[in-house]
Order: C-alpha cells, then sequence, then structure tokens
C-alpha cells in the first residue's frame, strides 16, 4: 500500500503548489501509516526531483519520456504507476492541467474522486470524507470516498507546504502506454506575470477604475507587492482586461492571502470567487458598497486618490524592510 | 459534423446557497434555476461551428424532468435536437457514464462542455466521457476552431496559453472567451417547443462518491475602516494584525 502524488512541473522547475501536494500527500501517508511515492512527468533535472525528498517523499518516479502534456497519456502513466505501486490514494493539484488529467485517472482506476479538495480528509475505516469547494465558493461539501482506490485534486492555497525530510531515492520510470494525440503547435507564457490561482497577493479591480487607461495604477500596486493583478466581471465583459484576469463564479475561483478590491462593488458572484481570501481590503468610494461587509480592512475613497498614495506606502515599507 | 455539447441545470449564478435536512440537501425552495452559462458558452461555440449547414448540435442534460426548461432554452438559443436521460445526476462520474453510454450510440466528432458547472465545480465530467469513451480531451478551452477533422485549440495554462491540434474525435471544456452567449430570439424560442426531445433512462452503473454534509463558510469578523489619508495604517494593520505582508 502506499500514497502516490503526481507532481507537476513548468519547464521542468516545481512550484509552489507542486509543494503543497507532496506536503497534504505526506500528512495523508502519515495519517493511513503508509509510505508516500512521487511521480514527475516529463524533463526534470534531478536536483529538482530530489527536492522532493524535503517535504517527505520517499520514493521519486520519473517519468521523462514523454515531454509534452497530453491529459490522455499522462493518465495512462499515472494510472500505471498507481497500480504498480499499489497505491490506495492518488493526489494532484487541481491546477489548469490538473483539472483535466485527474477524472482521466480516477475513471481509469475505478476510483471515486474528490475535486477541489480544501483540507486533508477524514479517515474512516476505508473510507475518507474530503472536504471540498462546492457552489462557486458559496459553501463547502463533505464528500465520502468509498472505492479501493481514490483520487483527490487539491486546490492551490489551501494546504501549507511543510518540510519533512526523508530519504530518498529516484527511480527511472518507463511507462508502456506513452504516446501523446495532442500536437502542440505554440506556448505562449508571460514568465513576468504572476499566476492568479496560485498567487498569495491578488490585487484587483472593477467599474470604479472608470477605464482601461487608468489600469496602471492597479498595476503599479501589484508590482510593489508582488501580487498579480485580477478583475470583476464587468470590466472583463467590456474588454478592459483579458478574460483569465477575471475573479469570480464564472471566471477563476482564488484564495490568496491578501485580496484587495478597488472599485469592486462586491455582487455575490463575486464575492463567491473570493470569499475563502485570508484577509480582504475593500476599497471602494460608496460606503454601502456590499464588498465592506465581507472585508477584513476597508478604506471609503476614490480609487484614482488612494491607489498613488498606498502604492507609495507600500514601497516606502518594502524599502525599509 | 455532429457535435453534442452537455448542459447542466443549475442554480442561477445571484442565488444565496442554503441547505436543509440537517445540511444534507440543497435548498432548492426559491431559486430559479439556469443553464449553466460556461455550457451555454459552449453550445454558442458549437452553433457558430455549424452554422450555414455545415453540421448539428445536439444538447444533452442527465436531469429529470424538471431540467425540461433548461434544455428548451438550449433548444431555444439553436441546438437542433435534445437528448435527456432521465435520472438524478448521482455525481460526476455517473452523470459521465451516462453522456459516454449515449455518445458511443452516435459518432459525434466534438464532445463539448463548460469549464465546470457552478453547483459542484468538479470539472471532472469532460475528462471522464473522454476517458470512457478512449479518446483525447483537452480542458479549460478559451479558443476553438474545428473543420470536423482537426480541431485547433488555445488551452489556458499557468501564466500563458498552449495552441494545440488534436483529430477528430475529441471532447473539450470551454471558458470564457471561446464564444459570446447568444440570446435566443423569438423565432428560436417558437421553434424550441417543436424541436425533438428524446428521454432515455439511465444505465446503471457504480457510485464511489457520495456528499455526506453541506458546509456554509464562517461568517468573517466585522470590517476595520481605515482612514483614506492613513493608507500607512493599513499597511501596518495588514503587516502586523493580518500578517499578510
Amino acid at each position: 500500500m502506499s500514497v502516490l502524488v503526481y507532481v507537476e512541473n513548468v519547464q521542468g522547475q516545481f512550484k509552489k503548489s507542486s509543494f503543497e501536494v507532496v506536503s497534504y500527500a505526506k500528512a495523508l501517508a502519515d495519517q493511513l501509516n503508509t509510505h508516500l511515492i512521487a511521480l514527475s512527468v516529463g524533463q526534470v533535472a534531478n536536483d529538482q526531483l530530489n527536492s522532493l525528498a524535503t517535504y517527505g517523499a520517499q520514493k521519486i518516479l520519473n517519468c521523462a519520456s514523454l515531454t509534452s502534456f497530453d491529459s490522455q497519456a499522462y493518465a495512462g502513466v499515472i494510472a500505471e504507476a498507481a497500480s504498480k505501486e499499489q497505491a490506495e490514494v492518488v493526489i494532484m493539484a487541481n491546477s489548469f492541467s490538473g483539472k483535466g488529467l485527474s477524472p482521466r485517472v480516477a475513471v481509469k482506476l475505478k476510483a471515486g474522486m474528490a475535486a477541489g479538495a480544501v483540507d486533508l480528509p477524514k479517515v474512516n475505516g476505508n473510507k475518507l470524507s474530503v472536504k471540498k469547494t462546492a457552489y462557486s465558493g458559496k459553501a463547502f461539501a463533505m464528500l465520502e470516498l468509498s472505492s479501493t482506490v481514490k483520487v483527490i485534486a487539491l486546490n492551490p492555497n489551501a494546504f501549507q507546504v511543510k518540510e519533512n525530510s526523508v530519504p530518498a531515492q529516484v527511480e527511472d520510470f518507463q511507462a508502456s502506454s506513452a504516446s501523446s494525440k495532442v500536437r502542440v503547435k505554440e506556448v505562449v507564457r508571460a514568465n513576468d506575470k504572476i499566476s492568479l490561482p496560485e498567487a498569495e497577493l491578488v490585487v484587483s479591480a472593477g467599474r470604479g477604475m472608470k477605464g482601461p487607461e487608468n489600469w496602471h495604477l492597479v498595476e503599479d500596486l501589484a508590482q510593489a507587492l508582488g501580487a498579480a493583478t485580477a478583475c470583476s466581471k464587468p470590466v472583463s465583459d467590456a474588454g478592459w482586461r483579458p478574460h483569465e484576469e477575471h475573479v469570480g463564479q464564472t471566471g477563476i475561483a482564488v484564495s490568496p492571502n491578501l485580496y484587495i478590491a478597488i472599485g469592486i462593488s462586491g455582487a455575490i458572484q463575486h464575492l463567491a470567487g473570493v470569499s475563502s481570501s485570508k484577509t480582504i481590503v475593500a476599497i471602494n468610494k460608496d460606503p454601502e458598497a456590499p464588498f465592506f461587509k465581507v472585508a477584513d480592512y476597508g478604506i471609503v475613497g476614490d480609487a484614482m486618490e488612494v491607489l498613488p498614495k498606498l502604492t507609495a506606502a507600500v514601497k516606502a515599507y518594502k524599502g525599509q524592510s | 459534423m455532429k457535435i453534442l455539447v452537455c448542459i447542466s441545470n443549475v442554480p442561477d449564478t445571484t442565488t444565496k446557497i442554503t441547505f436543509t435536512n440537517n445540511n444534507t440537501e440543497f435548498n432548492t425552495s426559491g431559486v430559479q434555476f439556469i443553464l449553466n452559462p460556461y455550457d451555454e458558452i459552449a453550445l454558442s461555440r458549437a452553433i457558430d461551428l455549424c452554422e450555414g449547414g455545415k453540421g448539428t448540435v445536439t444538447v444533452i442534460n442527465v436531469g429529470e424532468s424538471a431540467t425540461e426548461p433548461t434544455i428548451r432554452k438550449a433548444l431555444a438559443i439553436g441546438a437542433d435536437d435534445a437528448v435527456r436521460i432521465n435520472a438524478v445526476p448521482q455525481d460526476a462520474y455517473f452523470v459521465a457514464y451516462q453522456i459516454a453510454e449515449y455518445a458511443k450510440t452516435q459518432q459525434f466528432d466534438l464532445i463539448l462542455t463548460g469549464r465546470e458547472s457552478i453547483d459542484h465545480n468538479g470539472a471532472q465530467v469532460p475528462a471522464m466521457i473522454a476517458e470512457l469513451l478512449d479518446i483525447p480531451s483537452v480542458s479549460i478551452v478559451k479558443k476553438l476552431d474545428f473543420d470536423g477533422k482537426t480541431a485547433i485549440l488555445n488551452r489556458e495554462i499557468e501564466g500563458g496559453k498552449e495552441i494545440l491540434e488534436v483529430d477528430a474525435p475529441l471532447v473539450a471544456s470551454c471558458a470564457e472567451g471561446v464564444a459570446e452567449w447568444k440570446i435566443p430570439n423569438m423565432r428560436g424560442i417558437m421553434s424550441a417547443r417543436t424541436k425533438p426531445l428524446q428521454v432515455i433512462e439511465a444505465s446503471a452503473t457504480d457510485q464511489w462518491s457520495k456528499i455526506e454534509q453541506y458546509e456554509t463558510p464562517a461568517a468573517r469578523s466585522a470590517v476595520k475602516m481605515i482612514d483614506a489619508e492613513d493608507v500607512n495604517g493599513l499597511i501596518e494593520l495588514l503587516h502586523a494584525e493580518a500578517k499578510v505582508i
């Protein structure tokens, strides 16, 4: 028996969410009194692979033969590793790629699956109860998994990275069924941008910014803080900002440590996507804006005036610390 | 070309979510149900692709008869015909299994879904259908072109996008950007009443997951207001009290 964690890499590098899933899987393996095996697919350097031992992986399987992501081929590799290692639970990130991958693994392994887990499962005999998001952030569901093998997809920023160094070995893993039917024509990646679903700090703005020409004020604050930028639905619908920045019920759900909402009134659809943020700051010129009801800190004021001052204050604070 | 669009019947986005029966069931009292917004843009794209007699669009829903207004809405937007699998959707695998069983009896070139339903947010059904049919799938697609044989897709990845080419048949889950929402016109609404809606009984399958209970998020503590002139006060609180910077 074992717990298997699939660890996603971006251009050969593991990300914070990769270490989150390993830390989560290690905690679950300890609960189940079993050992933790990590699986990496793609070209990843040895020092990167070895870093997984820092978070508790006792064996690290390295399947370097597949290079570009195809959910069908990757699911085959993960299911094969799970069977070989007699994994009782398979864990991976509920990332953009993970969402296309984990359900395929679940079908292959005839496994019950929890997508969007936000906490460690409760172990109840052979069953696991997993807390997951539901109704687009308006609720949580406790989902009971009763199959022999279980698959859990963990939300980013839901579980803290925890070091747990163990001795480990890296082994090559050859999968028998690895051929990709998806042809990658081009990858466009903005390396200077912080990925929104994983961001720890998010600066988000709405119609209160009055127009796209004022967005440099939002970007200046985000840059000073090292935060990702986001926006409300009316803003992306109007084409002021790209759709991938739209946060809310029909956009991306985020759970950063700090969410700063500027000129966003706080419609229920928007609040659904941000309510699991740890700290919320609302800046709005309307003292009756619904956002103040869910915010931890509020400033009543015009975004055009408050933002430059706040950015300057953040820079001064960063400069002295 | 033949396109299948999978649609879900979900509470309206403005719904305040509450539960009944000791928090084990969603409280549907007074709730307006809608076509899942992401499924709706998938449908819009399917209709665009088939425009000018290039193909047909079938919509499929797993649900009891109460979902028929949502199915009729999809027909009014422009789907050619509809299938309803008559069952309460047990979990994502159950839904995917029913759709895959139906798809096996037809020859669809392309199966579309929304990126996720706004009630369970699992994003599992599209990839599960593809796995059950043993065909490729691409999740969270923001652009989609399809000539009946090969699809060119633009998939969201962390911090960017991937442009992919996949031969039919395939499954794609659609996100914002793939199409504009369409508003049904009067002709669409009238013709929706007479378009074919086939009802099929569900196939038996395994169930490995079950919702035991729901929780609503804990209420947040009251907001602390800071004067607009005192931005340093906010920084101090974020540092010393919230410990987030």
